[in-house]
């Protein structure tokens, strides 16, 4: 039973929460501009690392409010805890995150406003 | 209910739904049921000194049992193959077997990081049902049901293959209706398929709680008669024995560590063993297949999570045949050994450590219960976990990718024990000839731009 800290009501039981996957996947803006297959990546595909993993949480029994969660997917152990629209702090958060294949996905680059598009090799530095 | 009565009981079910289901409709079924043409490969041993056999068991006994043949070499890996097989589990050992025994590929290995056989395939709650809605499913499901029958033939091996019935039960007017879709479905599809009345089941499985007040009232069921068990490891010990007996390697306690690639060709493989060399790899490591697909820069929509399972102490048969129920999410089945064995869903976060939290089985155990009270006082004997490889469709991947000689198969989620001939017998299709024969080609990658299968996760019979 993992025991969860929620950012608003503090330690709590894995059973209040409802788990919802992949954190930091952003909807693409302008779907209509991807390729099907570039679009796959945003709706089918996942990161399943035997490791460090980021995932967003829901305290669905007490704040109903989203959080993400730093995790290790073989220990279990919690690295982080950190809020949603946050990118992780801790270290091993910042190298999954800027790992993670999605952040040179097309559908990833789509999401981004107009205004602050980046070219892909720039975004690939981040 | 002993055997007799269970089989003439059965036949009786089978009559009167076929009375009220078009008798028709059941002779066209039971044609389409006939085993066709499929390619079974060698059936038995080619070694016949390694034959077993009530001669072989005779003989044996007479020299006080000092002659048995070791089951399988373990074998150190030879430089190079003509392909190699990674993960030593049920699917990959079958893989390896036809591979053998179909296309003549002999000059193979099985890789295995821990031992044959310790992944899902031998923590699985070895249930057998070839019962799906959509027709992609129902040819591969059906297409390992087929290799069931008569796969303790084919292996001379005692896999316990057991056809005592799986019987859904449904709970609610709206299970009813989709699971009267459901069995028309699976019927014209030339699977068998029967609907029972909460009188038939209360017959069927006399343990079953039949009162209308309870939380999930049995409302009704719908049975396949062909489904039930098999012991999940001696399916493992008979493909390997059999593989090793057409000169395949296993080689166990070796770990892949990379990918060797020249351009976009596999070359080989790198493991804790040294370097192999070879022109095709299939990947069959279930929970791990992210990792595998990581090493050769292919993404996978996969996601591995924990399926718990448990047993009871063993006690007197009490339940010959086995239960599925999808509103609470239980199936349970009676071991030969005695005890009852109870499997659920998945727990709601990834993991690779082979183990789940408390509620999951807590909820699972709450209903089986309410609908077996026999059960409360029964003490959990053992309860583990395995890393099952889901996909967002509910169906398995069989798939060439973009390297040329690269194969993944997996994607099995939290039905893949039941497809182990299937799997084996179609991927080492798909290996041999590097393409997709009907029956594969559904289950390729590039499905998920089109969403094809995704009707299907609301239709596999069990939530995932």
């Amino acid at each position: 039973m993992l025991e969860i800290k929620c950012p608003y009501c503090g330690p709590r039981d894995e059973e209040e929460f409802s788990c919802g996957g992949e954190a930091h996947i952003a909807r693409p803006l302008s779907e209509n501009s991807l390729s099907d297959k570039d679009f796959a990546d945003y709706l089918f595909y996942r990161d399943n690392p035997k490791g460090v993993f980021l995932e967003r949480w829901r305290h669905t029994a007490g704040c109903r409010r989203w959080f993400n969660i730093a995790r290790d997917t073989l220990t279990h152990h919690i690295l982080e805890i950190y809020p949603m629209g946050a990118k992780p702090a801790s270290k091993a958060g910042r190298t999954a995150y800027s790992k993670n294949w999605r952040r040179n996905s097309q559908a990833e680059i789509a999401a981004q406003p107009a205004s602050q598009k980046t070219d892909k090799t720039s975004s690939a530095k981040r | 209910m002993d055997a007799g009565r269970k089989t003439a009981k059965l036949v009786q079910i089978k009559n009167q739904s076929a009375a009220r289901h078009d008798g028709k409709i059941s002779k066209v079924n039971e044609k389409k049921m006939a085993s066709t043409d499929i390619d079974r490969g060698v059936r038995g041993l080619r070694d016949r000194k390694k034959h077993y056999s009530i001669f072989s068991l005779a003989r044996q006994a007479g020299e006080y049992h000092q002659g048995w043949q070791q089951a399988w070499r373990h074998a150190e890996p030879k430089p190079e193959y003509d392909a190699v097989i990674i993960g030593g589990g049920g699917h990959g050992l079958a893989t390896a077997y036809y591979l053998a025994s179909v296309h003549n590929m002999t000059n193979i290995a099985v890789i295995e990081k821990g031992w044959l056989g310790g992944g899902n395939t031998g923590r699985n709650t070895t249930i057998i049902r070839s019962n799906y809605l959509w027709d992609e499913s129902a040819a591969i499901y059906e297409h390992a049901m087929k290799l069931w029958e008569g796969l303790a033939q084919d292996l001379n091996f005692n896999i316990m293959f057991s056809q005592r019935g799986v019987l859904t039960i449904a709970h609610s007017e709206h299970e009813l209706k989709e699971m009267s879709r459901r069995v028309h479905a699976i019927r014209l599809n030339g699977i068998d398929s029967d609907i029972l009345s909460p009188e038939e089941i209360k017959e069927f499985v006399p343990i079953m709680n039949m009162d209308s007040t309870i939380r999930y009232p049995v409302m009704g069921g719908f049975l396949q008669k062909r489904g039930g068990t098999a012991r999940h490891d001696a399916v493992a010990w008979g493909y390997a024995r059999a593989a090793d007996d057409m000169g395949v390697d296993i080689i166990q306690n070796c770990e892949v560590t990379g990918l060797r690639r020249q351009g976009r060709k596999i070359t080989g493989i790198e493991t804790t063993k040294g370097l192999i060399k070879t022109r095709k790899v299939g990947c069959v490591v279930a929970g791990h297949s992210s990792v595998l697909a990581e090493m050769a820069g292919i993404r996978l929509p996969i996601a591995s999570r924990p399926l718990q399972a448990l047993v009871s102490e063993p006690i007197k048969p009490i339940l010959d045949t086995v239960i599925m129920s999808n509103a609470v999410h239980m199936y349970i089945s009676q071991s030969d050994k005695g005890e009852m064995v109870l499997g659920a869903g998945v727990d709601k976060y990834n993991s690779y450590a082979q183990r789940g939290s408390f509620p999951v089985p807590e909820h699972m155990l709450a209903a089986a219960v309410e609908l077996f009270p026999v059960l409360s006082r029964l003490r959990m004997l053992r309860h583990w976990g395995g890393i099952v490889d889901t996909c967002p469709d509910a169906s398995p991947i069989l798939s060439r990718t973009d390297i040329e000689g690269l194969y993944f198969n997996c994607g099995w989620g939290t039905g893949g024990f039941k497809a182990t001939p299937g799997s084996g017998h179609v991927f080492a299709d798909l290996i041999a000839n590097d393409r997709p024969n009907d029956i594969a080609a559904p289950y390729a990658l590039n499905r998920f731009e089109t969403g094809l299968l995704i009707d299907e996760h609301g239709a596999a019979g069990v939530a995932h």
